[in-house]
């Protein structure tokens, strides 16, 4: 069954078809060190979207002609499961996937001091287990957090979110129902300490002062975000402390 | 000094977490950018006069010219062995440094010397940016590892490990009476006469591992060895 559209995605109160306020964020939960054998890894659930990445490395680069003689090569590969999404996705990588591989790398690599470790390469791998929308915000979020659980040296965490326009109004986190029934998506990721933007894209029409909300809207689910990213990665060490401190 | 600093001593930082501003100058797993200090590892911040560094809990190995290291044959070349230091560039070891003379291809077999899969305590002799690290096994103790048991930690917790001036490690050598050779890489090297003590010293290495970061650790460190021989027999009791 799929899922139909609804008459309307936001009421005349101003709630959403999931209940939320308009600059609201779906409930996120994240995990970090979830795998055993990757050299770190992060879990998150960002409303129904479920996400898992692993990252190896850095470690010597195969084939060795595409080394790098002065940094390391991120590689990173986004990738749906089959039982992903309402109707079974093919395993194979598709157009849209190698695209997203792209632009989730081209959004970490400032992040990361790659110019460190020069001959390498950082291996992250992105799994999507359940969608529903915003996959590519998650997915850097996640990204981001199994990097620094690796201990690769970052400049910053990378925070990711979304925010768009649906029957005229502006939102915060779009859903999968809302993404495809609505106006406008703007996806960002952001370096909350050096205030810097490391991803933007737009699908859709926005005017100016709309683009200029959807951005500030987006950075604050950012910030909230960032928040919980911290939170995640402290949590294991905080524990151990707290037990054995009493 | 009054200049601003953004945390406690010894407090849990992230990556990116703003440290310290204006003279400070940027120590182990930190960057300056602007006249301010930035983590770039999660771990422990410190602040000593006007150096400013993080312990970081976890890491990967970095070759270091003297390191003593435990590595893995992973190749048999032509002229000498590959070895993985769990670092990111692959080591060598030159046939002509384990047979202490120039290599002869048609007569020394370095099968027969170091086989894949074998491990090996070596230093590391060279390492720069521009290759990878070279290893040497000339020295006593060095050379294959025939028996005991193998303990990987993060690299950065090898410090722990040994405890200032050697205090936490010589302690749990004397508890459980193990020859313990730790190797800068993270892997740890525990041979004992029995499988009970190598067992309780993997596991006083495991805890010391887990707890890093936080305070009191050698004292319930030697709590928890002792707790753990006075159930069990034949722990050696010649410690």
């Amino acid at each position: 069954m799929l899922q139909k559209m609804p008459e309307k995605l936001i009421d005349e109160n101003n709630v959403r078809v999931d209940g939320r306020g308009l600059n609201e964020l779906r409930p996120v939960k994240i995990e970090a060190g979830v795998l055993g054998n990757a050299d770190g890894s992060a879990y998150i659930e960002q409303g129904k979207n479920k996400i898992l990445a692993a990252v190896y490395g850095p470690k010597e680069l195969h084939p060795k002609h595409l080394a790098l003689p002065d940094r390391a090569m991120l590689r990173c590969r986004y990738h749906m499961a089959p039982f992903s999404v309402q109707e079974r996705k093919s395993p194979a990588p598709s157009r849209r996937e190698m695209e997203l591989s792209k632009v989730i790398r081209e959004s970490l690599e400032p992040s990361i001091f790659l110019e460190y470790y020069p001959r390498t390469s950082i291996d992250l791998f992105i799994e999507v287990l359940q969608a529903d929308g915003g996959t590519r915000c998650a997915g850097i979020t996640v990204a981001a957090l199994a990097l620094a659980d690796a201990g690769i040296p970052m400049r910053d965490l990378v925070a990711a979110c979304a925010a768009g326009k649906v029957e005229g109004r502006l939102v915060l986190d779009l859903t999968d129902l809302e993404d495809k029934g609505g106006e406008a998506d703007v996806p960002l990721a952001w370096m909350p300490n050096l205030n810097a933007l490391t991803l933007l894209q737009m699908d859709g029409m926005l005017n100016r002062d709309e683009f200029e909300h959807a951005v500030n809207m987006a950075i604050e689910g950012c910030k909230q975000i960032y928040k919980l990213q911290k939170e995640a990665l402290k949590a294991k060490y905080v524990t151990v402390k707290e037990e054995v401190e009493e | 000094m009054n200049l601003p600093t953004y945390y406690e001593g010894r407090q849990l930082v992230v990556p990116g977490d703003l440290l310290a501003e204006d003279d400070y100058v940027a120590g182990d797993n930190t960057y300056k950018d602007d006249g301010k200090v930035y983590a770039t590892r999660i771990g422990l911040v410190n602040y000593k006069d006007r150096n400013v560094f993080v312990v970081a809990l976890k890491a990967f190995y970095i070759p270091c010219v003297e390191d003593m290291v435990i590595g893995k044959v992973v190749e048999v070349g032509l002229s000498g062995w590959m070895v993985d230091l769990k670092a990111p560039y692959p080591a060598l070891l030159r046939a002509s440094d384990v047979l202490g003379r120039s290599f002869r291809p048609q007569e020394d077999d370095l099968v027969s010397i170091f086989d894949v899969g074998d491990l090996i305590i070596c230093k590391v002799v060279a390492y720069d940016r521009t290759r990878g690290p070279l290893l040497s096994v000339h020295e006593s103790g060095f050379g294959k590892i025939t028996r005991g048991q193998i303990v990987e930690v993060t690299p950065t917790k090898i410090p722990r490990i040994i405890g200032r001036k050697g205090s936490m490690i010589s302690m749990i050598k004397q508890e459980t009476g193990c020859h313990i050779t730790i190797g800068q890489n993270g892997l740890i090297l525990v041979s004992g006469k029995t499988l009970e003590d190598e067992r309780l010293a993997v596991m006083a290495i495991r805890k010391i591992e887990q707890e890093a970061h936080t305070s009191g650790l050698t004292d319930r460190v030697t709590e928890m060895i002792r707790k753990e021989k006075g159930g069990v027999e034949h722990a050696s009791k010649d410690a």
